[in-house]
């Protein structure tokens, strides 16, 4: 009993992780199309943020926090940046902004490890964070209940903002139908750019976020990219629901194979049951209906 | 009739390049080192198949690199340990015993035909199962990724039968020829070469025919394709099974010109890297990927040679602005800028490469102008 | 078409004539197996060609480097005292980029295009087992400085790390000295713990230690809620740890967080030197365990000035691990064969090398003529608030290598 409520938290918190990995995704790649693979090294960039942060202000839990903000601003600028110089130019060609991207990452993991040393590095966590509390019977890891709970308001934001600001509307409405959006007086130029910023900062407080579980160094974006992807594949474009759902039963997924087999093998079983659902549901979980064909 | 005579030039000057001032000119390591860029020009004939003329983004060439590289390196492997035997890393890391599934591939002949058929027959299912429920652009790229990244996992599991990290290595002999003899070594040079000519022959050939005209009408107007009574899944299921095929191949020969086939040379950053020679030399070019390949091998070896960390960059800077600002890659150099230099009233439209000689719009403008479905370019 | 197909024959029909007249002459020169022939390292000059072959570029730069820098320093070293048998090293430095090909292909570079005396370096089991071949068929030496899985003797490589005897099974000796009785093992999923684990099972088993459990992470995994809810439900008193790199940090933390601790489940680990306590984090492992054969903090005169030395070269933040240290004592090592034998030839100096000795920052050392590792001192030690690593238990004396295990009568059926 309490190995499966310790498991069932496990799948949950491995959920969180990858939603917050995803979100940024879901309106980046869900919303716009772009597939951008230096999404995870906007992570890095967040985590080493944090690190930034923590050696100015010393308070482990004020750093957390301000950590947060900084790490969405360093997100969004580098992939405003990323935006105006590159992607703007392809956004009729999806499929090589994958490649530029790639090469952008590249560059980004690079410029890591010549700025911030080889060796990885570490940020403390503050002492609130510190230790487990008692959840049915089972220690729960605080630090992961945080992420959690990041994770839910990330989404909850997102999801109010893309519903009820005009700016949503203005983003929903270029996701549609971009032609009639911009004779409607939108300009979809600044909506694109806008949205590019807040996807990308979300992957910086994905990687202040990520600083409480492990290290940081030029490849944590890495480990994560593929995974991302894979959620907002399956979760179905142009919807944060279907995100959310998709990383949570993925997280599920991974830490039930992962329990009953080992890591190595879950991963591969996971990624064999992502290939049979779109054989099942080739549009993902959730999608737009829209008249077109194909 | 001179597009005939180019042909015949180019190959013969091909031909003379590759087994005559080639070994003469080289040691025999840059010789080898020629070789193995040869292996992975193999990897990118496919490529540009696939993706410059079907628009199919494979982002896992290295699962079907790796199949061909790691049957060839079983069969070395237990040729190595003589009949009977086992090979060494069992040994080591397993419990001494060959597995079942290990044992035809003693026999030379099953191994040959396994590396023609199996990566090849394995891309014409996942091509099926994928391209018959219509997925594509992004998603097909997605989903190519994470194969490439769940191969080299498994393959990194199973160590007992794989060899894990460490790969499969310290071949001694290639079907009865010690590889340590320099005459071998040349010998697998020659067998690159040529393989790597039939190749872009092939190429060529299926490029010219009516199958051909096709792939590029599917990538270009998959629907129209359709409405016109083809079956586009057919049509790319070839071609990414052809280019399976070319990366087994390639995969194969691999194995015992370098001597090891390893999981990190078939995961998600080596499947990437195959790409990057395509992009530069041209995708949708019969000779762009097959010189972008060695160039930028070569390049990859005798600059991080000098520069470590330079090398990184210079990759990123080669995608970033190949990519970007030369979609059609330094094959069509020559074409840009005569069309700049025309005037401004052509619409600079990157039409295809040189060889087909017919405009065409865009390449990844895939599928339909309604935004919302050119983006997620897959069905709703 | 038809036009296409006849180049596409002639093409073909090149091809394998070409490979034709190759296969004609291989009978004799196959047949004799004779290795690419003689060395051509040139002795002429004033002075003598060395490789160093390192990862610089890829995910194992970060702990490549620092035996990178200690290698350059024992090279500056050398040269200053006069070089090697009168001759100045001539460096010739390559990136190994992470990559057991690209190990491989350098390797041969070194030795066949630069000439070189011979090579130092490689880290993971992988570039190692890539090299392996090549410094084999190209008759060259290669002297490698980290502690890996044993089970492997080449005559052409030379091993100046720990083997298991010297490292894994003290640390077990320890764990079974503290009576500890359950043990669980975690590791990253690659050669080393495999092979390091499967002799740990069967060493439990010989002297009544219970293995509770054994997991197995993908490198680079980054979450442990799972592995370490199995550790918890284990019932484990002491865990043996080799995971590699990244993974320690995810791992200490979820460790941490689910209120384990050091003193009543401690971690011995194989992987973590004083590089990369800073990057796990000092209050993650401060009084964890670690089996090794160096520390920083051995008080010795030899270490007082590898110290003091590496520290003014490289800046006074920087520490020093056991296998930087075993890559400089490494360069001695040789020094000291190519010496004895008075040549840099191959032959001579296998031939030399058996009890060849060095006084080491770790101790003395001396090389076994037999197997070609060294015989180190184990220690056991444990990680300090300061994040350097103090000496908890030692072996008192060098142990001998003994990489195939042959002295353990429980290690019978391993190889």
């Amino acid at each position: 009993m309490d190995a499966l409520v310790s498991q069932l938290f496990a799948g949950l918190s491995l959920g969180s992780v990858l939603l917050l990995a995803a979100l940024g995704l879901a309106l980046t790649f869900g919303q716009m199309g772009v597939i951008n693979m230096a999404h995870g090294e906007f992570m890095m960039a967040g985590a080493y943020t944090a690190y930034v942060v923590q050696g100015i202000v010393a308070d482990a839990g004020v750093s957390l926090l301000v950590s947060l903000v900084v790490g969405f601003l360093v997100g969004g600028l580098l992939g405003l940046l990323l935006e105006v110089t590159l992607i703007s130019r392809m956004y009729r060609r999806p499929l090589d902004t994958l490649l530029v991207t790639f090469g952008v990452a590249l560059v980004l993991q690079q410029a890591a490890r010549d700025v911030f040393g080889a060796p990885n590095v570490d940020v403390r966590a503050p002492t609130w964070l510190s230790g487990a509390v008692q959840v049915l019977g089972v220690g729960v890891p605080k630090t992961r209940l945080f992420i959690l709970a990041l994770a839910a308001v990330c989404l909850a934001a997102l999801a109010l903002v893309l519903k009820l600001t005009p700016l949503g509307r203005r983003i929903r409405a270029t996701v549609q139908n971009r032609d009639l959006a911009e004779t409607s007086g939108i300009s979809t130029r600044g909506t694109d750019r806008l949205t590019f910023f807040i996807g990308s900062g979300v992957a910086g407080v994905a990687g202040v976020a990520l600083t409480l579980l492990g290290s940081i160094g030029p490849t944590l974006g890495t480990s994560y990219i593929v995974d991302a992807f894979l959620v907002v594949v399956v979760g179905g474009i142009g919807q944060l629901k279907g995100a959310a759902i998709a990383a949570l039963a993925l997280g599920l997924l991974q830490a039930t194979f992962e329990y009953s087999t080992t890591a190595s093998i879950a991963k591969v079983l996971v990624f064999v049951v992502i290939v049979a659902f779109l054989q099942v549901r080739p549009q993902g979980l959730v999608s737009v209906r829209s008249r077109s064909l194909a | 009739m001179s597009a005939r005579i180019r042909l015949w030039g180019g190959f013969a000057v091909a031909a003379v390049l590759l087994f005559v001032v080639a070994p003469g000119a080289l040691s025999d390591f840059r010789l080898n080192l020629l070789a193995k860029f040869l292996c992975l020009a193999m990897v990118a004939v496919g490529i540009g198949l696939a993706w410059g003329r079907g628009g199919m983004l494979t982002l896992g060439q290295g699962v079907f690199f790796g199949l061909g590289g790691y049957l060839m390196a079983m069969h070395l492997k237990l040729a190595d340990a003589g009949p009977g035997g086992v090979p060494d890393f069992m040994l080591l890391y397993g419990d001494g015993t060959v597995p079942g599934w290990w044992e035809p591939f003693r026999d030379p002949v099953v191994t040959v035909v396994a590396i023609l058929v199996v990566p090849t027959g394995l891309a014409a299912l996942l091509g099926l199962a994928v391209f018959k429920r219509r997925v594509r652009g992004a998603y097909f790229a997605i989903l190519s990724q994470a194969l490439a990244a769940a191969f080299a996992i498994l393959l990194i599991g199973q160590q007992k039968v794989t060899g894990g990290t460490n790969g499969l290595n310290g071949f001694k002999s290639f079907f009865g020829f010690t590889l340590s003899d320099p005459v071998n070594k040349r010998m697998l040079y020659f067998i690159a070469a040529g393989v790597l000519l039939v190749m872009v022959a092939v190429t060529r050939l299926l490029m010219r025919s009516r199958w051909g005209e096709l792939l590029v009408a599917v990538r270009d107007q998959e629907n129209r394709v359709r409405f016109l009574g083809y079956d586009p899944a057919g049509v790319k299921v070839v071609a990414y099974a052809t280019a399976a095929c070319f990366a087994a191949i390639g995969g194969a020969l691999f194995t015992p010109i370098v001597g090891i086939i390893s999981p990190a040379d078939v995961g998600v950053v080596p499947s990437i890297a195959f790409l990057v020679g395509v992009a530069i030399g041209g995708r949708a070019t019969l000779l762009g990927p097959v010189l972008g390949a060695i160039a930028v091998s070569w390049a990859e070896t005798s600059l991080s040679e000098q520069f470590p960390s330079f090398w990184t960059y210079f990759q990123g800077a080669l995608f970033i602005g190949v990519v970007a600002f030369l979609p059609n890659g330094l094959a069509t150099l020559g074409q840009v800028w005569r069309r700049r230099r025309a005037g401004p009233g052509t619409p600079d439209d990157e039409s295809g490469g040189p060889d087909d000689g017919t405009p065409r719009s865009d390449p990844h403008d895939e599928q339909e102008h309604d935004p919302a479905d050119s983006l997620t370019g897959r069905t709703a | 078409m038809r036009a296409l197909a006849l180049p596409a024959a002639a093409a073909l029909a090149l091809g394998l004539a070409a490979c034709g007249a190759r296969t004609a002459d291989e009978p004799e020169a196959g047949g004799t197996g004779t290795a690419s022939g003689s060395s051509c390292v040139d002795t002429s000059g004033d002075s003598i060609k060395i490789g160093f072959l390192n990862s610089l570029s890829g995910t194992m730069a970060i702990s490549e480097q620092t035996v990178r820098d200690s290698l350059d320093m024992a090279a500056e070293e050398i040269n200053a005292a006069g070089g090697v048998l009168g001759k100045q090293l001539d460096v010739v430095a390559e990136d190994g980029a992470s990559e057991p090909t690209v190990f491989a292909e350098k390797a041969e570079k070194l030795i066949s295009s630069d000439c070189v005396a011979a090579v130092f370096g490689g880290w993971t089991s992988s570039s190692r087992k890539a090299m392996l071949p090549v410094f084999e068929s190209k008759n060259s030496l290669l002297f490698y400085p980290v502690q890996y899985e044993g089970l492997e003797a080449s005559k052409n490589i030379f091993y100046t790390g720990a083997t298991t005897n010297q490292q894994i099974i003290p640390a077990m000796d320890y764990l079974k000295e503290q009576g500890k009785k359950k043990v669980f093992l975690v590791g990253s999923d690659y050669v080393f713990p495999r092979t390091a684990n499967k002799e740990i099972v069967a060493y439990a088993k010989a002297n009544g230690i219970e293995i509770v459990g054994e997991e197995y992470a993908p490198l680079g995994h980054t979450d442990f809620s799972t592995i370490v809810t199995k550790l918890k439900g284990s019932g484990a008193d002491a865990v043996f740890n080799t995971l590699n790199g990244d993974s320690n940090v995810a791992f200490f933390k979820e460790y941490k967080n689910v209120g384990l601790a050091a003193d009543t489940l401690p971690v011995v680990s194989v992987s973590i030197a004083e590089e990369e306590v800073g990057g796990i984090g000092v209050d993650n492992v401060a009084g964890q365990l670690t089996a090794w054969n160096y520390y920083q903090t051995v008080d010795s005169p030899a270490n007082e000035k590898f110290v003091a030395a590496f520290k003014a070269k490289y800046g006074a933040d920087r520490v020093t691990s056991d296998p930087m240290e075993a890559a400089y004592t490494s360069l001695y090592l040789w020094k000291g064969m190519v010496e004895k034998a008075k040549s840099f030839d191959v032959a001579a100096v296998q031939e030399a090398a058996g009890g060849v000795s060095f006084d080491a920052p770790e101790g003395t050392v001396t090389v076994n003529g037999e197997n070609h590792h060294i015989a180190k001192t184990a220690l056991i030690g444990k990680i300090g608030p300061d994040g350097l690593i103090y000496t908890e238990w030692s072996s008192k004396e060098p142990i001998e290598p003994d990489p195939f295990l042959e002295g353990y009568d429980w290690a019978a059926d391993l190889s």
